[in-house]
């Protein structure tokens, strides 16, 4: 189970906040701040667990995180899922943000919110990995979007942040894992 | 209205959007805080208006107000009015909101069930996504209650997007609703088989995630699981699986074996190191599984081992960090595999990355052998000098402490050597373990008697240097050593050298800067040393010294006196008063030092950390019954202050009473070690080791190094832990050179002998070093009747315990999920629907197995080719070990036989006796009836007929995935897992088949399952059951409804369908079998019309059905036949044919017994009734026949069974 995803950036100011246990708003930050201590500690050329400790629940739990460009993604994941597995879930999460966003930059993040939870809605559900598969998460993303836009959106037009645009420039990561799935090649994919 | 809808759409043009609002902010940063406020106060404005838009854009703003830490509940209400908005863009922002600040503590959650079940059922399958995924955040109990068959019917949705977000979010609801498992489970299992990988992946995902709590629920599946590892190319799925196998191979070992070579295939074929690296976890947890001896493993050790020092050796941290998070399990159980990697850990604990340190100081721990313990030790020292950072070094410190006093001081061989390092280490500044280390030193000075004289010599050196130690005096600081040190000095005194000099540096003005605790402790310790001082004084008839001593005494105690701590300030003016009438009768030449020193007489021995929670408690207390009766509740509410002191006073009452005097102690004592030593699990202390009480915390007994006195030991000084390394490694070397001249010796006389495997001289192991001479480490008190086991680490607060869910037990009607019926139009789905679950509900749990059977199994084992991968024990049959567990899905899993593996072997042979036997079956009204020809094996047989019905899903189960079968005897589970459905009666519409069933824990209730299945083209409804009770056996009717009154069917049969009652009946006696007349009505209706029907049937209660499988082992069995209390009678059946084996395995599963022993054609059997009645049988077969000697505790109970029996027997 995933415990939490937290994304924020080289200043620890919170991008994205998504717990799956509940916690006061309170303590939410203070888990942010936290865990943003943790991290920035560390090189980026050192591995990306950490024990959790006392942040969320007790041992058994892991943080793991990948660091791009000015975000950090964080993942705080319990013993039942894969260290490894949930690097490369971030990866994923972080290469869909690029194809819907077109090149993603921690702008796009801010002013959008909502979208990016939209989007993580689609790869993570209730803390428990939903689709893995980028092809699959980008169509059903698209699907939604096409049905806001027939029915008008939420205003008009919606503001988009153009603005110095600093790309946060995925670097060529290794995989460990082939996630993507040739979509040709599942029965039933819709 | 018209304007109005102009003036909204005016309004909004000069509302903040959520970009204004992240704008706004960003341009106020020196005034954040306020901005906020006052966008907060214009979202509220918005929130009062009409418009749903305006409403949802202000939702959206406070979700990005709610990430930054502010609350945003006061909101919820508005929240649900967006969630119930019929624009998808709008709902969605609602139920982003409602996941983000939703929680089982907000009100008006409640008023959501029905929005949400709309959204369930929506047309739109992102309206349903949108649902489903709001609710995973946000689910509460009632939620879950009320919804759980809603989602249930959208895991079998038309869309793959809707069913495999119903599949995972059906983990919440069981979290939720624990009571929701059993029904949607056998839907959820179908899942797995999904023909979408998206779906198959969320089923995957969610049962793993409930076998990692509850395992040995979910041991059947394990086929499924292992067809889906082999087909699967979703490493997503493939990782989650394999996980999954790693918790199960600890409860069945035969599946470990299994795994291996899959396992050790992808490990050599994935290049996905994610994979690789879990494949490498699975297979350390079944070599783990695995019981040592086995000699082809150390090839997948090595694998493992190998493939993990890649990893360690892999530039990237991540996989250095993973390899030595697996090695550390592989150390577990093959240590020397690891061992041989000593280098590659030393050399992570210099590793510029913390994380990656500390999991190589983890591996150590387990690496240390009595021969390399001293050297690790001391790199370890070394890293102490150099850490920088408090958090790392006490990490080490800590480290440093278990690794030496892991397993009871196992890998050390010289005391003085671990005493000097504890003493090296507290020169530790800044340390917040300087408690620990106080702890080790006082468990090693009292537990290691021979020890004794050095610590006391090491302690007072450093009660002498305490202002050192003492400088800071942080609590848990290193000042902690002072503690033991002062406790050690004072309690075993009479070791010390110079009592004098360590008495006055405990009296030293400093010591009342140190923490209280530590400063009573010395207060008391202080008289013991006055104690010993007085007595070495008067002995040496110097009455001078003596009163001297007093004298200091007099003169510093006052100090501690005025001490601020109460402990302190209490004991300081006890003592005081105490040493001033000392000195008063010291003046008058009167000899004290006698009566003093009897203030400390006798030892203290360390009890073992558990010793209370081991005590039994006595037969016959009861500890939750209340002594006096409770007060009243109207009381309690203003006594409770009160009741503070009222307990205390009954506390004091206590001591008085269990005033016995000497003799009758004398004699209880005697009666207590004529107990104990008849006692098997009092722990003696006697000073032998005992290799078994090994797995007991505390009790075994170390050889310790007594100190070599060829060498002089007494170090002047601060030790120094090094020197003692070198005493010992001369040690070794004379030890060593003192057994090669043995062995020669040896060797000369017996030049013939089998060659050595290893030289002597260099491969020492760690038996080679022994211990000069044997000292015992004094044992831990353990209460008498210590009980051997723990069963307290349980937490009882888990939430998952509530999941802990037997999934094999029939499915009653209550269990249903509950269904709104009246308000929702579309949870009237066809009843056909509904059944669903219940056609495949039973499952059968795995039992734990009793290791007589394995041996029988081996045998039976023997020459099993055939039917490869049928069913899960063919699948796991290939090892010799035992014990499987089942795993049907079928109802007929029902019919499954417990104690007899026999049966569950044997009869899936082609045994051309049983096979006709089954194919009787079907026309039979005795058997259970079952539509499957030959070569399908038992458990297909054993399926109703409604089974073919589902041929699609039939086809899933012989392919191997859920097969029954077998098990030994169930030890935990009363209710009989083997039974056989016979035809109870059958018409035109419906066949009723029926099987009885007994719980040991209702003792004059029996359960009968009715199924019913349709064979018409109507609709069945209002089906009700109506029985003509007899004065013994009556049906438990629902309260008020007298004896003439049915009981209803809970449920319809659309045609086709089948569904299974239950019905209660409560028996008086249960020795003669028993029949009862009854009819089933019911309204049958069709496109005609509707027809009232009935149908007769005669249930008959055999004797058998009163008989519950209850495994015995042998003594108790033999115990049992000796007590003299059961009658006895035999039969004796004449043409017989089939084969012993499979007698015995229907006498099993007919009768419900259990095979307690076999030997050759002799078999003892054992079974009990409901009402507690034993049934003994020794069943033995001649050539053509077989004769049954039974026993029981009733001699009419046994008379009908033996009959029945012969019925059974005459057909074999």
């Amino acid at each position: 189970m995933i415990q939490a995803i937290l994304v924020f950036n080289n200043h620890g100011k919170p991008r994205l906040v998504r717990f799956y246990q509940r916690f006061p708003e309170e303590i939410q930050q203070q888990i942010v701040r936290e865990t943003f201590h943790l991290v920035l500690k560390r090189d980026d050329n050192i591995c990306n667990f950490l024990e959790g400790g006392s942040l969320i629940g007790g041992s058994d739990y892991k943080l793991i995180y990948r660091h791009y460009a000015t975000l950090y993604f964080v993942f705080c994941v319990d013993s039942s899922e894969s260290e490894l597995g949930i690097l490369d879930l971030i990866q994923v999460f972080v290469e869909t943000l690029d194809k819907c966003f077109e090149n993603v930059c921690e702008l796009d993040l801010i002013f959008h919110m909502d979208k990016v939870h939209y989007i993580l809605q689609e790869v993570v559900m209730g803390g428990m990995v939903l689709e893995t598969n980028m092809n699959e998460i980008v169509a059903q993303i698209e699907a939604q979007n096409r049905l806001e836009k027939s029915e008008g959106g939420l205003s008009a037009a919606p503001a988009r942040a153009v603005s110095a645009v600093k790309n946060i420039n995925l670097p060529e990561i290794p995989r460990n894992i082939n996630i993507g799935r040739n979509p040709d090649h599942e029965p039933g994919a819709c | 209205m018209a304007l109005k809808m102009v003036k909204g759409s005016i309004d909004r043009m000069f509302d903040k959007n959520l970009q204004d609002l992240v704008r706004g902010i960003r341009n106020h940063k020196e005034d954040e805080a306020k901005y906020i406020s006052q966008c907060i106060d214009e979202i509220k404005q918005e929130l009062k208006q009409d418009s749903i838009a305006v409403k949802a854009n202000a939702v959206c703003k406070l979700t990005y107000l709610q990430m930054l830490g502010y609350d945003i509940s006061w909101a919820a209400f508005n929240i649900i009015e967006v969630m119930s908005a019929s624009k998808f863009t709008f709902k969605r922002i609602g139920y982003l909101a409602a996941s983000q600040c939703f929680h089982e503590g907000t009100d008006v959650i409640m008023l959501t069930t029905n929005q949400i079940r709309k959204d369930l059922s929506s047309p739109s399958q992102y309206d349903t996504g949108v649902a489903l995924t709001g609710l995973s955040c946000f689910v509460t109990p009632d939620l879950a209650r009320d919804l759980a068959n809603d989602i249930m019917t959208l895991m079998s949705h038309t869309k793959p997007y809707i069913r495999k977000k119903a599949v995972l979010i059906m983990y919440k609801v069981f979290l939720k609703y624990p009571e929701s498992l059993r029904p949607a489970f056998p839907r959820l299992k179908e899942k797995l088989e999904d023909p979408d990988p998206g779906v198959q992946s969320a089923a995957v995902n969610v049962i793993c995630e409930l076998a990692r709590r509850n395992p040995k629920n979910y041991l059947s599946l394990a086929p499924l699981f292992f067809k889906l590892m082999t087909s699967s190319t979703n490493n997503w799925v493939l990782i989650k699986i394999i996980k999954l196998f790693g918790a199960l191979t600890p409860l069945e070992p035969r599946l470990g074996k299994k795994l291996i070579e899959p396992l050790t295939n992808l490990i050599h074929s994935t290049s996905a190191m994610s994979l690789l690296y879990e494949c490498v976890n699975t297979v350390i947890a079944v070599l783990i599984s695995l019981s040592s001896g086995m000699p082809n493993h150390s090839a997948s050790i090595q694998l493992c081992v190998q493939k993990l020092r890649i990893l360690i050796e892999d530039s990237d941290q991540n996989l250095k960090y993973l390899g030595l998070l697996a090695m550390s399990k592989i150390l577990r159980t093959h240590p020397k595999s690891v061992q041989a990697h000593k280098d590659l850990v030393l050399q992570c604990l210099d590793d510029k990355d913390e994380s990656i340190r500390l999991r190589a100081l983890d591996l150590l721990y387990g690496m240390v052998s009595k021969k390399n313990l001293v050297e690790i030790v001391k790199k370890l020292m070394s890293h102490v000098d150099k850490a920088e950072g408090t958090t790392y070094r006490d990490e080490l410190l800590t480290k440093i402490i278990d690794i030496c006093s892991q397993c009871n001081y196992q890998h050390i061989t010289n005391f003085q050597w671990y005493i000097s390092v504890l003493v090296e280490l507290t020169r530790l500044e800044g340390t917040r373990h300087g408690h620990l280390i106080a702890a080790q030193m006082l468990d090693v000075a009292i537990r290691v008697k021979a020890i004794r004289k050095f610590a006391v010599s090491q302690m007072s050196a450093l009660l002498d240097r305490a202002h050192l130690v003492a400088s800071s005096t942080q609590r848990n600081g290193i000042c902690e050593v002072l503690y033991a040190a002062a406790w050690i000095c004072g309690e075993f005194s009479e070791h010390l050298q110079e009592p004098q000099q360590t008495l006055e540096a405990m009296l030293r003005p400093k010591v009342t800067t140190l923490p209280g605790h530590i400063q009573a402790v010395y207060v008391q310790n202080v008289v013991k040393l006055y104690a010993a001082i007085l007595q070495q004084r008067e002995q040496a008839a110097e009455p001078e010294a003596a009163q001297d001593v007093t004298q200091l005494m007099v003169e510093r105690l006052p100090q501690f006196v005025q001490s601020a701590d109460l402990e302190v300030q209490e004991r300081a003016s006890c003592i005081l008063q105490l040493v001033k009438h000392i000195q008063k009768l010291q003046a008058k030449d009167v000899p004290v030092a006698e009566e003093v020193s009897a203030l400390f007489a006798g030892e203290l021995n360390p009890v073992a950390p558990k010793a209370q929670k081991k005590v039994p408690v006595p037969e016959g207390l009861d500890l939750d019954a209340w002594i006096n009766e409770p007060p009243s509740d109207s009381e309690s509410e203003d006594e409770k202050p009160k009741a503070i002191f009222h307990e205390e006073e009954q506390r004091h009452g206590k001591p008085r009473q269990p005033e016995a005097d000497e003799e009758e102690l004398a004699r209880r004592r005697e009666a207590r070690k004529q107990e104990q030593a008849n006692n098997p699990f009092y722990i003696k202390s006697s000073p032998s080791p005992q290799k078994r009480y090994q797995d007991l915390p505390g009790v075994e007994h170390i050889p310790v190094v007594q100190i070599d006195l060829s060498v002089p030991l007494k170090v002047p000084g601060m030790p120094v832990s090094d020197q003692y390394v070198k005493l010992e490694e001369e040690r070794r070397h004379r030890q060593r050179l003192e057994k090669d001249r043995k062995k020669k010796k040896k060797k000369d006389k017996e030049r013939k002998g089998k060659p050595r495997r290893r030289g002597s001289l260099h491969t020492e192991s760690d038996e080679d070093i022994a211990p000069a001479q044997q000292v015992d480490i004094v044992t831990e008190e353990m209460p008498e009747n210590a009980l051997p086991s723990d069963e307290d680490d349980k937490d009882p607060n888990d939430p998952y315990r509530a999941l802990d869910i037997d999934l094999d037990r029939p499915l009653a009607d209550s269990e249903k999920l509950p269904v709104q019926k009246h308000r929702n139009a579309d949870t009237s789905k066809s009843p056909e629907k509904e059944d669903v679950p219940v056609k495949e509900r039973k499952i059968k749990k795995p039992k734990k197995k009793e290791k007589k059977h394995k041996e029988k199994e081996r045998e039976k084992k023997k020459g099993k080719e055939e039917k490869v991968g049928e069913d899960l024990d063919f699948w796991l049959s290939t090892t010799p070990l035992s014990a499987v567990p089942p795993a049907p899905e079928e109802p007929g899993a029902n019919a499954v036989i417990a104690a007899a593996q026999e049966e569950g072997e044997e009869a899936r042979r082609e045994e051309p006796g049983d096979e006709e036997e089954e194919d009787e079956d079907e026309r039979d009204p005795e058997k259970k009836p079952s539509k499957h020809k030959k070569k399908k094996h038992k458990k297909e047989k054993e399926e109703r007929s409604k089974d073919k019905k589902k041929p699609k899903k039939k086809k899933s189960a012989s392919d191997g995935a859920a097969e029954p079968v077998e098990n030994g005897a169930l030890d935990e589970d009363p209710l009989p897992p083997m039974s056989s459905y016979c035809l109870l009666a059958e018409n035109s519409y419906i066949k009723m088949t029926y099987d009885i069933q007994g719980s040991l824990q209702k003792d004059s209730q029996v359960t009968v399952s009715v199924v019913l299945e349709n064979q018409s083209n109507s609709f069945l409804k209002n089906m009700e059951l109506s029985v003509l009770d007899s004065l013994n056996t009556k049906l438990a009717r629902p309260e008020g409804s007298s004896v003439h009154d049915g009981v209803p069917v809970p449920f319809q049969l659309p045609p086709g369908v089948s569904n299974e009652a239950q019905f209660v009946f409560t028996i008086r006696s249960i020795v003669t079998a028993q029949k009862l007349k009854g009819t089933l009505s019911f309204i049958a209706k069709d496109d005609e019309g509707s027809t009232h029907e009935k149908l007769d049937f005669q249930l008959h209660f055999s004797c058998t059905s009163y008989l519950v499988t209850t495994p015995c082992y042998s003594d108790a069995f033999a115990k049992l036949l000796e007590s003299g209390d059961l009658s006895m009678s035999s039969i004796k059946v004449d043409g017989i044919s089939m084969s012993f084996q499979n007698l015995l395995a229907k006498i099993c599963f007919h009768h419900h017994f259990s095979v307690v022993e076999r030997v050759d054609s002799c078999a003892s059997m054992y079974s009990r009734s409901i009402q507690g009645h034993h049934v003994c049988l020794l069943v033995k077969k001649g050539d053509k026949s077989v004769s049954v000697d039974g026993k029981c505790s009733d001699a009419a109970l046994l008379g009908s069974l033996l009959e029945e029996l012969k019925a059974t027997l005459a057909q074999c």
